[in-house]
């Protein structure tokens, strides 16, 4: 298709009258060749070659840390599709970003259960405490904060993830001093998973290449202290049905130890938060 | 302690069984060699010396039945599959754990991913299939590492691979991160996504038995559901069977989470009851007392303090009329908003709904509206009907279970709590204090007190 001088002055002032961009730039020919030879192991543990396409774009993902236009199509050459089948699948699936992003993605959970034990506070404060909204990125390039969904995290509400690793029981104050160290470079350690990576790195790992870094896969122990709640209490290890405080050890980083020393964490005879339905700890009273 | 005592015939060492976690609390429990000092890897030699057709029937007969939710018998879903069609058989994990409450396979998997490695060998044997897949969420990458070492080590120690034995099974497995799509979990949504589609589920039938990961026959199993075989295979169907009832045999993991003592996870036979749970775990946290809870994942309807003694198994959770869903018991107190709950669990099923069909893309949106203009006291009393009318549209109409989810907030909360809904009209706005419902605000509390 032809373009008249004319409509190209309309396009230049920015309105577009349906005409298709021009193809995505090629990766440089050293790049393509290492991604090509990494496409290739992808492809090889399907039966299907098409099944490839969601770790190819978290490959994809890892070079340029988000889904370009070039990534699409370097997806869609290896797989052969076409680059609308490509950007069909890019864009329904959320951990795929489509324009650049910070180093760290810090994700707060703000469904139902987080939000209501703390999470729609904690991202609250982040974004007064960062100056960006979701889905914004610091403009230093560090962090780039957004709401998520549930993460298989429940028992260590509230959570927030960085790069996909687990921050586990979050405060304000904890939340804000992990965005503080990942902007100063500081190094950070998850309360489960690993010592942070880039962005990059982590969408590596997420196409099926192993962590190779030493220790990776042994950092955060065998379980989280909630994990083992069940466990401890069925061996004997913990006095049952006393009231103890929720997170036991392992909580965050600036919390008192679990000790309660003070009357005031007995068991109220009344909720004090309310008193039109006055009752006690429900497993002394509740039920009936 | 006294206190110990009067609880010994109820107490935690006879109401919980851990089995799965049994030995999550040693060092590097994620190993081989931990997995195998735990009789690991017995199950799968028991279950090669039988013939496959035997090994389904043993575990049809010890009543195992799905973890993921719906709870249908996984030797059944093994049966179905056809026997010498001449096509490739498949095995695909569902770990694509995203149910709002629902954190068991993500502590499963990183605590002792072996279970799983050793149930899809036994699985795959029974199907006859040599290529299994385990499709995870990728939004937990310490458990992706995790998968990625057991897979390895499985392969080294000729668990995975050619020959597997000296039985002459060959198995290939593929570990597949997602990209964030709770639609995913949808066994056809998954398959297609596996497939390197859009994660939107399939019209059935046909079902994934017949015609399902590249149009083979495929079994979908949640990661619990097939971690649990081998458990059942080392030390029997009998001994299986000596937990839950009849209809729900066996040991589960209980996901214990909000505004409770000690949230986490607790494994024990099915038809234990949250009173039980709470009673040994502490309660609610102090002070406070529970106002509604879910019994399996925001999908299910949720309960309120009426059903404490309702037995968490198949039957008994269905006869109250819920579901035991993924038994992620998320429990709420009464500092906590059910329009707030029930508004963010319906946002979070208009962002996920796929978009494929209609009563669920425009229903959710629509629900949404209405629960926002509640929530923020500019509804008016037609509106509860009308939300009633809009989820009764999507319920049982749409094309997949995610609908039937996002209608199940709806309907309960309406049902036991429709004066609270009504308040918010009256009162225009919220009469709850967010920062009550918090984990710190009776820590705030105290800091005051004691300053």
């Amino acid at each position: 298709m032809t373009t008249t001088p004319s409509e190209q002055g309309v396009q230049a002032q920015g309105v577009s009258l349906g005409m298709p961009q021009l193809p995505a730039p090629d990766y440089p020919d050293d790049v393509r060749a290492r991604l090509e030879a990494d496409a290739r192991e992808v492809i090889a543990r399907y039966p299907d070659s098409r099944s490839a396409l969601l770790p190819l774009l978290h490959l994809v993902q890892s070079e340029e840390g988000h889904v370009t236009r070039t990534g699409m199509q370097f997806c869609a050459d290896m797989l052969d599709l076409t680059t609308a089948e490509v950007t069909a699948v890019a864009t329904f699936y959320t951990m795929y970003r489509r324009k650049p992003s910070g180093d760290y993605q810090v994700g707060v959970c703000t469904n139902t259960l987080c939000a209501v034990m703390g999470g729609d506070a904690i991202f609250e404060a982040l974004q007064d405490h960062l100056g960006v909204g979701n889905g914004e990125t610091t403009d230093d390039g560090k962090v780039t904060l957004e709401h998520i969904e549930c993460n298989a995290a429940c028992d260590f509400a509230p959570v927030v993830m960085v790069n996909w690793e687990f921050f586990d029981n979050q405060t304000v104050d904890t939340a804000k001093r992990l965005v503080d160290d990942l902007r100063a470079g500081a190094q950070v350690e998850p309360t489960r998973g690993a010592p942070l990576c880039t962005f990059k790195e982590t969408a590596r790992v997420l196409a099926g290449f192993p962590d190779e870094r030493p220790g990776a896969v042994e950092a955060g122990g065998s379980a989280g202290p909630a994990s083992l709640i069940g466990l401890r209490l069925a061996k004997g290890e913990m006095t049952p049905a006393r009231v103890v405080h929720p997170r036991g050890s392992g909580g965050p980083q600036d919390q008192p130890p679990a000790e309660h020393l003070s009357s005031h964490d007995a068991p109220q005879q009344t909720s004090a938060s309310d008193p039109a339905h006055p009752a006690g700890p429900v497993s002394e009273e509740e039920g009936e | 302690m006294t206190l110990a005592a009067e609880i010994k015939d109820t107490g935690p060492e006879k109401l919980l069984a851990p089995v799965l976690s049994a030995f999550w609390d040693e060092d590097k429990s994620w190993t081989l060699d931990v997995y195998r000092r735990h009789d690991g890897y017995e199950g799968l030699r028991k279950a090669l010396a039988m013939s496959p057709d035997d090994l389904i029937a043993y575990v049809k007969d010890s009543g195992l039945r799905g973890r993921g939710g719906a709870g249908f018998p996984t030797g059944m879903k093994w049966q179905f599959i056809p026997q010498g069609d001449g096509k490739p058989h498949y095995l695909v994990v569902n770990a694509d754990e995203s149910e709002p409450g629902t954190c068991k396979d993500i502590p499963l998997l990183f605590a002792n991913p072996h279970s799983l490695i050793e149930g899809i060998v036994i699985a795959c044997y029974a199907i006859r299939s040599s290529h299994a897949f385990i499709y995870l969420r990728g939004e937990v990458v310490p458990v992706l590492r995790r998968l990625h070492e057991a897979v390895r080590e499985a392969y080294a120690a000729g668990y995975l691979g050619e020959n597997i034995l000296g039985s002459g099974l060959d198995l290939q497995v593929t570990v597949h991160a997602g990209a964030g799509a709770y639609i995913c979990g949808e066994e056809t949504a998954l398959l297609d996504s596996l497939e390197g589609r859009r994660g939107q589920p399939r019209l059935r039938p046909p079902f994934p038995a017949v015609a399902g990961l590249y149009a083979c026959p495929t079994v979908v199993n949640n990661v619990e559901s097939i971690a649990s075989v081998p458990a059942i295979l080392h030390k029997g169907k009998e001994w299986f069977r000596s937990m839950g009832s009849e209809k729900s045999p066996g040991f589960t993991l209980y996901s214990l989470s909000g505004h409770v003592a000690r949230p986490g996870q607790y494994e024990g036979p099915l038809g234990i009851t949250l009173r039980q749970l709470l009673d040994m775990s502490g309660g609610m946290r102090p002070g406070h007392r529970l106002k509604f809870w879910t019994p399996g994942g925001s999908s299910t309807p949720m309960f309120t303090d009426e059903h404490l003694d309702v037995p968490l198994d198949y039957e008994g959770v269905a006869a109250a009329g819920s579901m035991l869903g993924t038994k992620a018991l998320q429990c709420f107190d009464e500092t906590t908003c059910v329009v707030r709950a029930v508004t963010r669990w319906t946002e979070f099923y208009a962002h996920e709904s796929c978009g494929k069909c209609t009563p669920c893309r425009e229903g959710t949106y629509w629900l949404v509206q209405l629960l926002r203009d509640i929530e923020a006291g500019k509804g008016v009393m037609s509106d509860l009907d009308k939300l009633n009318d809009i989820a009764d549209n999507i319920n049982g109409k749409s094309f997949c279970a995610l609908g039937d989810g996002a209608a199940s907030p709806i309907f309960s909360s309406l049902k036991y709590f429709r004066e609270e809904y009504e308040e918010h009209i009256t009162g225009r706005g919220c009469p709850f204090d967010p920062a009550k419902s918090t984990v710190w605000a009776d820590k705030d509390k105290h800091a005051e007190v004691n300053a």
